[in-house]
């Protein structure tokens, strides 16, 4: 090997260094555009958001992985992963959410709020289930196998049939019952009261509960 | 060096010789004893009691106690056993989805100590190493940026003093008084000194996009959990706080990262916070559908209702702190309000029918807790004590009747009701709901 050959290579690295440099520049430059602060922090770079970007939003679906799963295959992972607190048939162990039925409850004195009486999108439960499901074991589940168990509660909620594949195009079609059941935004102030401050009562107060003493629901009460 | 050691050793030992031999402590209480045949039960109780009372000198005068390096942190007194949070065990499924009480009825002031201050976890504490922790700040944004925890305290900071209410506090008495204390019927709030950077400025770094309208905010706990928040609040006043009453944040209130959005309902000032997505519209996850949202009687439901509305509630007589017999006490309790500052506190003792404005404790901030007072000689007569906030925007605290009459009772969140206490006349206070 000669020194000769090995030096024009060095000068080509050097001038191929260079202008990449030249290349990266505007691209450094404009990341730091604007920044008043630029020496903090850095650009977060493709790979580190995809890692972290799991979102999927509720309205539309947007987010969702490519993958698909079907309620069929979504019976056993149910039974596997989800049964043993939300119920073998979604009902809910002890006080563990039910995820099934409720419908026509809302209005009732024991609303029962349900992902089939209550959820507006069913993307949600997508994006539920693969940030925070199983409880004991999130982020365990693979996006096919999300897919799949999303459609199997879906299905025993009658809300898609037990034949269902879901994927990232068909679940957000998915119309869910309680879908205009919610008013988005705030009317409050919604309750008006006057700050009366001598002989505000028309009649004697009339105490309407006081349960709370005899009901034994309290916990740790010293004196008792 | 060791000369000073050695003289130090030298005095705590000289020290140590001047203390009463056990044989001089029962002279004294022998002397105590005599002076007891003479005395008022004051005296004779105070044997009994330990003989600490005067006249005798108290024993833990008579003896060192542990020095400065016996608690490098610190801890309450032993006899403060009682001053803790506590849970509801009937609640919830599991404790790591759960939540606890501050115990205000035990506390003063305005300021929550941090190990005080209620938790709610959607899927437990996570132990998070700073030095590993990141920030992602990313969608319609112009440079996706990720800080580090250096980085993010080297940002300017700014403090505030901001109480933090779960939605749900109080909202097991939507139909009637359930818990038979104020830990449990208030306990959901605590108000600390939070200090952080202003999330305007992070997000002036990363450069906010044309057409952004709200954020994503996501914690690194088990449940990821997320919330979605209006960029305009974003901009306004919100901090991604790491300090907490002057250390960093407590694990389980957010350690090392979390959002605080003043006034706003607990579960949107996200915890352990890892991401930041700016969109065009919220996300309508889980936290805002399925929980968080306000069923009314008609069966709808109100979503994305996060101002805490004017509440108050007495913290002294409850029914954890009974009278002891007739006489002079002082009636205290806190009001905060999710729109400003409180104005005003009114104060009924006979239910609701003629009010005295309480003692506002300055400082009186915007979105903090306020301590009342209000002076009170107990006649040992039965009373209904209230307490009623007015704040800032002319907002006054309703009663629970005016509540339902809108709301119903099915809606879980956002009571903030006028609370009564019953004062029976042998002292106990009883959680009533009147009419």
């Amino acid at each position: 090997m000669s020194r000769s050959l090995e030096r024009p290579a060095l000068a080509f690295v050097a001038l191929a260094l260079a202008a990449l440099a030249l290349l990266a520049a505007p691209a450094a430059a404009q990341q730091k555009q604007g920044r008043k602060f630029p020496e903090l922090g850095r650009a977060a770079t493709a790979a580190e958001i995809k890692g972290w970007d799991i979102d999927v939003r509720g309205d539309d679906g947007k987010g969702l992985p490519k993958g698909k799963g079907s309620a069929k295959d979504g019976e056993e992972l149910y039974a596997q992963h989800c049964a043993a607190c939300h119920g073998v048939f979604g009902e809910g162990e002890g006080r563990w959410p039910e995820i099934i039925g409720g419908k026509g409850t809302l209005t009732s004195a024991d609303p029962r709020k349900t992902v089939g009486s209550y959820w507006p999108y069913a993307p949600t439960l997508f994006d539920y289930v693969r940030r925070a499901m199983p409880f004991t074991m999130p982020n365990s589940l693979t996006a096919d196998e999300t897919y799949a168990i999303v459609a199997y509660v879906l299905s025993i909620n009658d809300i898609v049939p037990d034949t269902a594949v879901l994927d990232e195009t068909s679940l957000p079609k998915v119309r869910m019952p309680n879908r205009d059941g919610f008013l988005v935004g705030d009317p409050r102030p919604d309750v008006k009261a006057e700050p009366c401050m001598t002989k505000c009562r028309s009649e004697a107060p009339r105490v309407t509960s006081d349960l709370a003493q005899r009901l034994g629901v309290t916990p740790g009460r010293p004196s008792e | 060096m060791n000369e000073d050691r050695s003289e130090v050793a030298r005095r705590v030992a000289a020290m140590e010789r001047l203390r009463p031999s056990r044989r001089g402590f029962m002279k004294v209480a022998a002397a105590g004893g005599a002076v007891a045949a003479f005395g008022g039960p004051d005296i004779k109780r105070a044997l009994a009691a330990g003989e600490n009372l005067p006249p005798n000198v108290p024993e833990w005068m008579k003896t060192l106690g542990p020095g400065v390096t016996a608690s490098p942190y610190g801890a309450p007194s032993k006899y403060e056993k009682e001053v803790v949070r506590r849970n509801v065990g009937w609640l919830t499924a599991s404790e790591e989805s759960s939540i606890n009480f501050t115990p205000i009825h035990m506390l003063e002031g305005i300021i929550t100590p941090s190990g005080l201050c209620f938790e709610r976890h959607h899927g437990g504490v996570p132990e998070i190493d700073p030095a590993q922790h990141r920030l992602v700040i990313h969608g319609m944004v112009a440079r996706p940026l990720i800080f580090t925890m250096d980085d993010i305290v080297r940002f300017p900071s700014v403090s505030r003093i901001m109480f933090l209410e779960c939605p749900a506090n109080g909202g097991m008495e939507w139909r009637g008084a359930q818990m038979a204390g104020c830990q449990f019927t208030h306990g959901m709030v605590h108000c600390c000194e939070w200090t952080g950077v202003k999330l305007s400025t992070l997000l002036a770094e990363a450069g906010v996009a044309k057409g952004a309208k709200w954020l994503l905010a996501e914690g690194a706990d088990a449940a990821a959990m997320t919330r979605s928040i209006p960029l305009d609040k974003a901009l306004d006043d919100v901090i991604v706080a790491y300090a907490q009453n002057g250390e960093r944040i407590r694990p389980e209130q957010g350690y090392p990262l979390r959002l605080m959005v003043p006034g706003w309902e607990g579960n949107v000032n996200v915890k352990w916070v890892r991401r930041i997505k700016l969109g065009d519209k919220p996300w309508h996850h889980r936290e805002e559908t399925s929980k968080y949202t306000d069923l009314m009687p008609d069966g709808t439901a109100r979503q994305f209702t996060f101002v805490q509305e004017a509440n108050s509630v007495v913290t002294f007589p409850c029914p954890e702190r009974p009278l002891d017999g007739k006489g002079t006490y002082e009636i205290r309790g806190i009001a905060w309000s999710g729109r400003g500052k409180i104005k005003r506190v009114d104060v009924s003792l006979d239910g609701g029918d003629n009010w005295r404005s309480a003692q506002l404790q300055e400082p009186v901030l915007s979105k903090a807790l306020v301590r009342f007072r209000l002076p009170w000689k107990w006649e040992g007569g039965p009373a209904l004590v209230q307490s009623r906030a007015l704040d800032e925007t002319g907002y006054v605290q309703p009663t629970i009747e005016q509540l339902r009459k809108v709301r119903g009772v099915n809606s879980i969140y956002h009571k903030n009701a006028i609370h009564t206490w019953r004062v029976n006349p042998n002292g106990k206070i009883d959680n009533v709901q009147i009419a």
